[in-house]
């Protein structure tokens, strides 16, 4: 899950972590008020989306005077802004955050993310941050300062101060960037982060250490005991089918291509959809059904696939372990009688009591046209759609 | 033989009595696992399906003499259970439960270092479908029926393509040793490396298929091991050719994970490495076999 900056900033300055003055504006008028708030004589908005690159995309604006910020916010608000992280779709601008614009001397990167192959949390940093960190990283990766925190005591000062002074800080910055280091480790490890990111850690001509821009992601799995964090959730930022696949259990990524997919486990979905891409077509989504396919969620997921208008033919792929291929084809009938289905259907079981289920769809006396195997079933829904595609 | 789990194997479930745990149970004992009790706090001196309910996991080994554990509680106590395991003795934890949280799964691992080598705890998982030895035991969710014995060991990280993996093998005539789920979550007990090593060591398994899924580095790093430690033939197949790039924040995930992400990239990996990358998902079966052909026998005569 993701949160935006101006609530990332909220709570790493809850840890201690150094941020500039500012507030979050829904409305121009708000941002006006919210500039007068701050003070200082120059201000940035900025867009708030969950989406890093936003500068290159006009969604960061400075400006020197009242007029300039009404006027900014007026233009980034109700905008969509396409930048290089969020795809071709881009994300909706509902919120900015306006902030004290500060004069810098020097911006510096720090991020910390949960390491996958070290199993541990990896704070990895660089004296000059910014957009061009990734190409920094792997054109010259020992330039990369990199500090890896052992899970039993946490991370010590030391390993901070030797970042700190990894980056070049002077002798009155290294304090305040421990600070703001240690502080971003507590927030990351106390609300079950997975990333933090500081882009840029700035020193301001007056010597004073910042966290300019901050990303936070978190750890679905744990929001269970987060709710302070859970509910900065911001639906607007996340495509509304995979919002409504999540309420059901389901797992849903919509794709560019026509062929709607139903399919137990995430693996065996990626396998499919590369069985469909052999076969000579095109995914129209990622869906992961999990363990339990009852007819209610076989229902939510024929309903989710349909909403994309692209959908020319759907297959549907089990793998009945548990859920015996009776329940799963009694699931796809009940559910097929009760959304309209307007394009073919291919479905292909397999696993516990194949024959009963296979028996279940023949006998439904519904236009399904079953499958054996992965490859068949590929074959077919392909076919299917090359026929709809035809007439 | 096989590896990790036989029928002899003495297994508790932890988290016994609750509608998971007494269905698994059942269907694990009905395929021929030493079931020997279980464990629910607060339900000990019970008996549930014929065999006795301890409190904690300590009493159960005292009593039973179990060497493994399957736990099937939710995902807020697993960490918690995993850890009583590991401080009871117990040697094999495989844990189903999805949706454990990562840190929780960092400060387990950490944890399980902290005993000596020589009763140091495997974990299997968590968020798998669970290890079967086929036609001996079996720790896990699996449907049992579809996995037929033979010299074939399987790792993987997908559950439903586990089993998709298992039935073309099946129908080809052909079976496993064992077959390990060792689950899809970012930090999980035992990796692709670990499982091959044990296959390497396995007299009966003669060929080796490993399926991985995109993210994350373990399977180059299992590749790695094939072409230095491995002398038999590995079947490799990465799902998620066509997965999408996905959506993403910020810089810190790519600074640490440059290359070997995406499922061409890991085959691209595998294949340098030595080994046999299956040219798609319906192929599985049919490259494994066609690896075990390849192979000059080298098979000892085991009595089954």
């Amino acid at each position: 899950m993701d949160i935006h900056e101006y609530q990332a900033k909220e709570l790493l300055s809850g840890f201690g972590v150094p941020v500039p003055k500012g507030g979050v504006a829904y409305s121009a008028e708000q941002a006006v008020y919210r500039a007068s708030e701050v003070g200082g004589t120059r201000w940035v908005v900025k867009a708030q989306i969950h989406s890093g690159a936003r500068g290159k995309a006009g969604g960061v604006k400075l400006c020197p005077t009242d007029a300039d910020v009404r006027q900014a916010a007026k233009d980034l608000l109700g905008k969509t802004l396409v930048t290089a992280q969020t795809g071709a779709e881009g994300l909706p601008v509902h919120r900015l955050l306006v902030e004290q614009a500060l004069p810098i001397e020097r911006e510096l990167y720090v991020g910390l993310v949960l390491d996958r192959k070290r199993e541990r949390i990896v704070v990895v940093a660089h004296p000059h941050g910014g957009m061009e960190i990734e190409e920094i990283a792997q054109r010259e990766p020992a330039a990369i300062l990199r500090e890896e925190v052992e899970p039993a005591v946490g991370m010590q000062g030391f390993q901070a101060r030797e970042l700190a002074f990894g980056l070049g800080l002077a002798a009155p910055q290294v304090n305040q960037a421990v600070t703001a280091i240690l502080g971003a480790y507590r927030a990351f490890r106390e609300l079950d982060a997975t990333m933090v990111e500081i882009n840029p850690l700035v020193v301001t001509q007056d010597g004073r250490v910042l966290a300019l821009d901050v990303k936070m992601s978190f750890d679905d799995n744990a929001m269970f005991r987060r709710p302070n964090v859970a509910e900065l959730r911001d639906y607007a930022q996340e495509d509304p089918r995979e919002a409504e696949a999540a309420e059901h259990g389901l797992n849903y990524v919509a794709l560019e291509g026509d062929i709607g997919c139903i399919i137990n486990g995430a693996g065996l979905a990626m396998a499919t959809m590369d069985m469909i891409k052999h076969a000579g077509g095109e995914p129209a989504n990622f869906l992961d059904i999990g363990g339990g396919a009852s007819p209610d969620r076989v229902a939510a997921a024929f309903r989710l696939v349909l909403s994309d208008k692209k959908v020319r033919a759907i297959l549907v792929n089990v793998f009945a372990g548990i859920n015996r291929c009776e329940w799963v084809a009694q699931g796809v009938v009940q559910a097929v009688r009760e959304v309209h289905v307007p394009v073919p259907l291919v479905v292909r079981l397999a696993g516990t009591n194949v024959e009963e289920g296979r028996r279940i769809l023949t006998d439904s006396g519904l236009p399904i046209v079953t499958a054996d195997t992965l490859s068949e079933a590929a074959e077919r829904v392909v076919a299917a759609r090359n026929q709809v595609r035809a007439a | 033989m096989s590896i990790l789990l036989d029928e002899r194997t003495r297994v508790i479930v932890q988290g016994f009595t609750g509608d998971k745990g007494t269905f698994h149970a059942k269907e694990m004992i009905a395929y021929g696992t030493n079931v020997v009790g279980g464990v629910t706090p607060g339900k000990g001196g019970a008996k549930h399906l014929g065999r006795p309910v301890f409190n904690t996991v300590k009493e159960a080994v005292a009593d039973t003499g179990a060497s493994a554990s399957l736990i099937l509680v939710p995902a807020p106590f697993c960490a918690d259970a995993i850890m009583e395991a590991a401080d009871a003795g117990i040697r094999l934890v495989v844990t189903i439960t999805d949706g454990v949280p990562a840190q929780d799964m960092m400060r387990v691992k950490r944890y399980l270092w902290r005993y000596a080598k020589e009763r140091r705890t495997t974990l299997i998982g968590p968020n798998c479908a669970g290890i079967i030895s086929a036609g001996r035991a079996m720790m896990g969710i699996m449907p049992g029926h579809i996995y037929a014995r033979g010299p074939i060991g399987v790792v993987t990280r997908s559950g439903t393509l586990g089993y998709e993996a298992a039935a073309q093998m099946k129908a080809l005539g052909t079976g496993n040793t064992t077959s390990v789920g060792i689950g899809g979550d970012p930090i999980n007990g035992s990796s692709f490396v670990d499982i091959l090593a044990l296959f390497e060591q396995d007299p009966d398994t003669e060929a080796v298929m490993m399926i991985g899924e995109i993210g994350g580095p373990q399977e180059a790093d299992a590749a790695l091991f094939v072409k230095e430690q491995m002398t038999k033939p590995v079947v490799g197949y990465v799902a998620g050719l066509t997965a999408p790039k996905g959506r993403r924040m910020g810089h810190a995930g790519a600074i640490i994970s440059a290359f070997g992400d995406t499922a061409a990239e890991k085959a691209e990996i595998m294949r340098s490495a030595g080994l046999i990358v299956a040219p798609s998902p319906a192929e599985l079966g049919a490259t494994v076999v066609h690896a075990l052909r390849q192979q000059p026998s080298r098979r000892v005569m085991v009595r089954q």
